[in-house]
């Protein structure tokens, strides 16, 4: 049966200091998912289309705020917006934008523009949840195609996605893959939060930590990995610093939440 | 006729970012053309600084997710160069099958989603699925293939898992490679279709002749290394890259603007083709007969019709390369250490969108220095004198005329994927 047109709910997109890489993700599940088209209205998506539409219910937000005139923006679209979706760790934790909160802004500006380096306006880049109040956030970057349709049904349910709040490692070898460890690598598996399908050790490589750490990280056995295999914690705290930035600077209160009320 | 238009574009372009359109004609007379970035500056160059050369690649990936490969690709080779690594030849093979789904997949997207809809007559791609549900398919299609084909090699293409420094983590297995093969040649029945697609649009009649900038190989149509080429003669090793590019800040824009000898050059599929032609695929060089591409070609929306017989190069390449890792079988090779731990290095590429170059300065394997010159800063000064160029002819048109017109000059350069969307508001005074 047809949904009527009236009550279909409108979504729309925006983005901020982003890659583009978490809206791309979404083209591609769209194109892999096309029955979500007939049941949402998409009103503003400038990866896709050229309509724009100022009224919405469900926003999707990809990017970190890193200016000041970015917040009243933010605020525009949680004033509209009835459910806000932060999609990506760059707007979910500040992600990869964050890496330069740990050098001085203004050596940042002037080793990139030298002296016109005054010509642009920024600030330590942020989640979105430090300037409004974030409903559901995709993690991941870029965020997990099959959990963002499973986050769009969701929704369009009426029910409060939930991702996983277990270690990456329970998801790794329920998957078989052979630990990174074994290969002389460091891996954020034992605290990062699964759903990624652990990408990153099935192709090789440890886990760098991009969908944020659980909520209950269990130091303790990260610890005891690292002694099995001789490392320290020196080596996991380097491996933080790339997207988790802003949560082990400590620059948010809040701490990293932003995942459901 | 309109004598007086005021063109304000806010946050329409990405060039990392977004950009702003701006055009003032008062009286029939061009007295202002900007094409400006007002994105906030991503400072990749300095967040680099102090990191493990080991992570640049998955750090700068993240400055596009379009040409994620493509940065990738080019910081590895920066920090081999920099660091004495010369990777094995079945890491040489797999990381140009790679690229290849890189190009695929970002001109895919621009050739059909982005302005095959212009010429058809439809808005966005969108509507052009209700009309022309077939073109739409054909191009998911592709764009479908050219995923998996990254899948397997990298583990996805926004952003590559596998690759690192001095290879690979991960390969792909001779079943998936087969698979691909077998998709690829099929593929050859959607590639014409593409090609005839093309044959059937008029490019706008706009030429403006300017320096076309590209790597070139000897014995390849180049995408990854090469000497820096230009059509005004000139051969530059991509450690000098500087003075091809003489970077300047223009205060309206946070990327970079670049000129070669003081003037505006231009890099992407185009410059490519003005400059390896001879080196595409017979296949390739078919369909570039058949669009009517001949080199030197001075009208930049020919960048489109050189991105389709780009496509069809991609395909044969692909197949061909595919062919040679079957033949000689797949390794699962540690990569290559480095020689030093310090050192300089250049990496240059040839992304979808033009000529990319990475350079690293590395102490004790920590990144001490670092700088990115990304195609679309490349090109910003050639389409601001394009611009100039182009408006005078537009002036007898109606309004949606030149807004049209303008949209598709920008669209043309493929600056990035949403600057081609709702590009210009033109106001008559
Ligand atoms: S989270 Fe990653 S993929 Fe998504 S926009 Fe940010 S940098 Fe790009
Ligand atoms: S530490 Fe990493 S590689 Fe090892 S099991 Fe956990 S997630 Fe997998
Ligand atoms: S394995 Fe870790 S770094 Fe990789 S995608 Fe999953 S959470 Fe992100």
């Amino acid at each position: 049966m047809e949904t009527p047109v009236a009550v279909k709910p409108k979504i729309a997109f925006f983005d901020f200091t982003s890659c583009e890489g978490c809206q791309l993700t979404v083209v591609d599940s769209l194109a892999d998912h096309i029955e979500l088209l007939s049941v949402v209205e998409i009103v503003q998506f400038r990866e896709a289309m050229s309509e724009r539409g100022e009224d919405y219910q469900i926003a999707f937000i990809e990017g970190s705020c890193t200016r000041p005139s970015d917040e009243p923006r933010l605020k525009a679209i949680r004033e509209q917006a009835d459910i806000v979706v932060a999609l990506g760790a760059c707007a979910h934790l500040g992600g990869i934008n964050s890496i330069r909160n740990r050098q001085p802004l203004q050596d940042v500006r002037a080793y990139v523009y030298g002296e016109e380096a005054e010509l642009f306006e920024t600030y330590p880049a942020r989640p979105i949840s430090a300037v409004i109040d974030v409903d559901v956030s995709i993690p991941g970057c870029p965020i997990n195609p099959r959990e963002f349709v499973q986050t769009v049904k969701m929704l369009l349910q009426g029910r409060q996605p939930e991702p996983p709040d277990y270690p990456l490692c329970i998801e790794c070898k329920s998957l078989e893959n052979v630990c990174v460890y074994l290969r002389g690598k460091t891996c954020l598996g034992p605290i990062t939060r699964a759903g990624c399908d652990a990408i990153c050790p099935a192709y090789g490589d440890g886990c760098e930590g991009c969908r944020g750490i659980i909520s209950n990280p269990n130091y303790e056995a990260m610890k005891a990995v690292l002694d099995w295999h001789g490392l320290d914690m020196a080596e996991v705290e380097a491996k933080t610093t790339m997207f988790l930035t802003y949560q082990t600077m400590n620059m948010d209160e809040k701490k990293e939440n932003g995942h459901g009320h | 006729m309109a004598t007086n238009v005021s063109v304000d574009v806010h946050h329409v372009t990405r060039v990392e970012g977004h950009g702003n359109i701006v055009v003032d004609v008062v009286d029939g007379q061009l007295e202002r053309c900007e094409f400006a970035i007002v994105e906030t500056p991503r400072f990749f160059e300095a967040m680099l600084r102090g990191r493990p050369y080991q992570e640049a690649s998955h750090i700068t990936s993240r400055i596009c997710g379009i040409c994620a490969v493509g940065h990738a690709t080019t910081s590895l080779r920066a920090t081999e160069n920099a660091l004495g690594i010369s990777p094995s030849q079945q890491t040489v093979l797999l990381r140009k099958l790679n690229f290849f789904g890189e190009i695929l997949d970002s001109h895919v997207l621009h050739v059909y989603m982005l302005v095959a809809p212009d010429f058809l007559g439809v808005g966005s791609v969108i509507p052009l699925a209700r009309t022309a549900p077939e073109v739409v398919l054909r191009a998911l299609r592709m764009k479908k293939l050219a995923g998996d084909l990254c899948k397997a090699v990298c583990g996805r293409h926004t952003h590559p898992v596998a690759m690192t420094v001095g290879g690979f983590t991960h390969f792909p297995t001779e079943a998936e490679l087969r698979d691909l093969r077998a998709r690829f040649v099929n593929m050859r029945a959607d590639v014409d279709s593409l090609v005839e697609l093309y044959q059937g649009l008029t490019m706008p009649d706009f030429e403006r002749d300017t320096e076309f900038i590209a790597l070139s190989k000897a014995d390849e149509y180049a995408f990854i290394d090469g000497t820096i080429a230009s059509t005004d003669g000139g051969l530059w090793p991509i450690e000098d890259y500087k003075s091809v590019t003489n970077e300047t800040i223009v205060p309206h824009s946070s990327a970079k603007h670049t000129s070669n000898a003081g003037q505006s050059y231009m890099v992407g599929a185009l410059a490519r083709f003005n400059i390896n032609h001879d080196r595409l695929h017979p296949r390739a060089k078919k369909a570039a007969e058949a669009l009517k591409l001949k080199p030197k070609r001075t009208n930049p929306f020919f960048n489109t019709v050189a991105q389709v017989v780009e496509i069809c190069h991609a395909v044969e390449e692909s197949i061909i390369l595919i062919d040679k890792l079957l033949e000689r079988g797949i390794t699962p090779e540690e990569p290559i250490e480095p020689t030093s731990l310090s050192g300089e290095g250049v990496g240059a590429c040839e992304v979808p969108r033009g000529i990319l170059f990475h350079r690293y300065e590395i102490e004790d394997g920590i990144i001490t220095g670092a700088d990115c010159v990304i195609p679309t800063g490349q090109n910003l000064a050639n389409i601001e004198n394009d611009m100039r160029a182009f408006v005078p002819t537009l002036l007898d048109q109606t309004e949606e005329e030149i807004t049209l017109s303008l949209e598709m000059l920008v669209r043309a350069y493929d600056p990035c994927i949403s600057c081609s969307t709702h590009l210009v508001d033109v106001n008559f005074k």
